[in-house]
């Protein structure tokens, strides 16, 4: 990863390549790569869907060697839903295959010209830009089978659906994940949108002929992933819950706690949570002959993913994500997995992002547009999105905006993007992230569930608002820097909790470059992404003012517990104070 | 007394979801653990009413008790 490919697209005249030496984004990946490029070159008042903006495509630091659990890739611009600075992160094969290539980061410039759609192919021997008008309009999964068809079975494919291409805000970037579908995405903060600016279609990355990435010192390196594995193997929520379960092993437990935001935010506690549950579809999954256990890309060993297939047996898509059954489920009083599966295919092959989709009907619901359960309802709005009618684009445009269509006050977002499935009145900690994160509401920029709810790296009451400021700093500190090496975010459950884990990490980044950081340093690199992410925003116009939840949270107490968000705008204002 | 007892994800395998009980006054959340034949090694959350509480707690009429092993996501 010694070199940054820069793709110039142009109004007019053929898009220009060329590739350089990494010069002072030496060291860099993931979310530091994207956001200190985002940072140094993108004008913070530049119209996301400009010229100007660029789009950060990174690898992490880890990525591409034999480091278990680091396969995740970053992709960053000035995000087109929250007008912050983003990064959105996703699993699948894009980021071994484009560390294998060598390139610590795609940045593609400039803007299409509004009638062209390009492809970009990228293997050992260069990088080839071209026209390519027959994928127009093609959904990711369409998308992807022309590509295999042209460029064979083993290259990682980033694509965008039909959302990205009418740079839709909630629109997605999609990587294949080992079976070459397009399930694994880059969902939040509209980065498709971008790409689809850019007049590019899809990314092509073939890595025929390369190995892994050689570290420093081999010896140490080996010995650190091992002891690291070992950790992730022996923490309960990595070696048995997530592998058994996946991450929808949350809805039970939300639910219990009374923090599963219902019909809109409503209530605490949906009816209907365990015909939802992870427990429910993994056992459906087993009795399908479907695959309740699955990697999203080689090299990941909890395996949190599976595949979902319908009552005959045949691939619906992967297993949703928590967060996207909630966002199509609870939050919609929808309580079919099957159809949350179907609206989870839709997602992934239109290319929307799953929760902001999701919270989007559910407020479409509120507004009356459809009642809450119709599943058929929301399965007809993402046909709608698909086409691009003037309804379905206003679907595509997020919670924000359609709620203000539908005149609904009650509109669960931070700086233009929806609040997940953690109820701000009843896990605080978390809320505290979405209010404060430079991402807009974003629950993996500091997972305050882990410690409000799952007691994992010690335990902060969820329903009080001491102690949720300091937690909330501490995690996205923790976080920013998880997001620069590459490592998916779930690792962040054995490190909270055993300190050798955590050692493990540091071990592996030092073998692999030659270094001696500590457990401070890499604390410092979080606090550098962080600050630079915060100056570009304020740059951009944000102000401690628009670090605020919307006012519904301090104003309705949600049941069953009937609590309030009362942590204060004066404590909110020292989540940054590091 | 009565109270609701929850079992999720691999504490529920072989044994159930959910079961009334009938126990005695000054029961703790321990005592129901064992009651129900599971290794308290295994529970890592445990619930009554939708709070946190712990297994020295004194159950109450009426109380729902839910027990989770280690659990994540997100
Ligand atoms: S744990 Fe899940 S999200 Fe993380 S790398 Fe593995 S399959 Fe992907």
């Amino acid at each position: 990863m010694d070199k940054i490919l820069r793709i110039k697209m142009q109004g007019s005249g053929d898009p220009v390549v060329s590739v350089e030496n990494l010069g002072e984004y030496a060291g860099l990946g993931g979310r530091a790569m994207t956001s200190m490029v985002v940072a140094k070159e993108v004008p913070p008042d530049c119209h996301p869907l400009g010229a100007k903006n660029k789009l950060v495509i990174a690898p992490g630091m880890l990525s591409g060697t034999a480091a278990a659990m680091s396969g995740r890739i970053s992709i960053g611009c000035k995000s087109p839903l929250t007008g912050t600075i983003k990064e959105s992160n996703a699993g699948g094969q894009a980021a071994q295959v484009l560390a294998r290539l060598g390139y610590a980061a795609i940045i593609i410039e400039g803007k299409g010209n509004g009638k062209d759609l390009y492809k970009i192919f990228i293997n050992k021997d260069g990088v080839k830009v071209s026209v390519d008008n027959g994928l127009k309009m093609l959904g990711n999964y369409a998308t992807v089978e022309k590509m295999k068809a042209e460029f064979g079975e083993k290259v990682a494919i980033i694509s965008i659906g039909q959302a990205g291409e009418m740079k839709l805000p909630a629109a997605s970037i999609a990587c294949t994940d080992m079976e070459q579908r397009p399930t694994r995405h880059a969902g939040r903060g509209g980065v498709g949108a971008v790409m689809g600016a850019k007049g590019v279609k899809t990314i092509i990355l073939d890595d025929a002929g390369l190995s892994n990435r050689k570290p420093v010192d081999e010896q140490k390196f080996r010995e650190a992933n091992r002891e690291f594995v070992n950790g992730i193997r022996k923490h309960g929520v990595t070696g048995q819950a997530l592998p058994a379960y996946g991450t929808n092993v949350l809805t039970n437990i939300l639910n219990e706690a009374g923090g599963y935001p219902t019909h809109n935010f409503r209530t605490g506690f949906f009816e209907g949570g365990a015909k939802i549950s992870g427990e429910e579809q993994a056992r459906l999954m087993t009795e399908r002959g479907g695959q309740p256990t699955h990697g999203c890309h080689r090299g990941c060993i909890i395996q949190c993913s599976g595949i979902y297939v319908d009552k005959n047996g045949n691939y619906i898509s992967k297993q949703p994500e928590y967060e996207t059954v909630w966002a199509h489920g609870g939050h919609c009083g929808i309580d079919d997995l099957d159809k949350i599966a179907v609206l989870d295919r839709m997602d992934d092959d239109i290319g929307l992002d799953t929760i902001d989709t999701g919270v989007a009907i559910g407020v479409a619901m509120d507004g009356g547009l459809l009642s809450f359960g119709d599943a058929d309802g929301a399965i007809n709005l993402l046909k709608e999105v698909e086409k691009g009618t003037p309804l379905g684009r206003l679907i595509g445009s997020g919670a924000e905006i359609i709620g203000k269509v539908l005149g609904v006050e009650r509109v669960p977002v931070v700086k233009g993007q929806a609040i997940p499935a953690y109820d701000p009145r009843s896990v605080k900690g978390v809320a505290v992230t979405y209010a404060t994160s430079t991402m807009g509401a974003d629950h993996t920029a500091g997972y305050g569930v882990a410690t409000n709810i799952l007691k994992v790296g010690g335990f902060v009451d969820p329903l009080k608002g001491e102690g949720q400021v300091d937690l909330s700093r501490n995690l996205q500190i923790a976080t920013a820097a998880i997001d620069a090496t590459g490592m998916c975010l779930f690792i962040a459950f054995p490190i909270l909790d055993q300190p050798e884990t955590f050692n493990a990490l540091v071990d592996i980044i030092n073998a692999m470059y030659g270094l001696n950081l500590t457990g401070d340093d890499v604390a410092a690199l979080g606090k550098k992404i962080l600050s630079a992410e915060r100056d570009f925003n304020k740059k951009a116009g944000f102000t401690k003012e628009h670090d605020r939840l919307p006012t519904f949270f301090k104003e309705e107490s949600l049941p069953p517990h009937n609590t309030v968000f009362d942590v204060t705008d004066e404590d909110l204002d020292k989540v940054y104070n590091f | 007394m009565r109270v609701k007892v929850k079992l999720f994800a691999t504490l529920a395998k072989g044994r159930f979801g959910e079961r009334g009980l009938e126990l005695n006054a000054s029961t703790t959340v321990l005592d129901v653990v064992n009651l129900v034949g599971v290794d308290s090694n295994d529970v890592a959350l445990i619930f009554v009413n939708g709070r946190h509480s712990s297994f020295d707690y004194l159950l109450q009429e009426d109380d729902r008790l839910s027990l989770f092993p280690p659990i994540g996501g997100g």
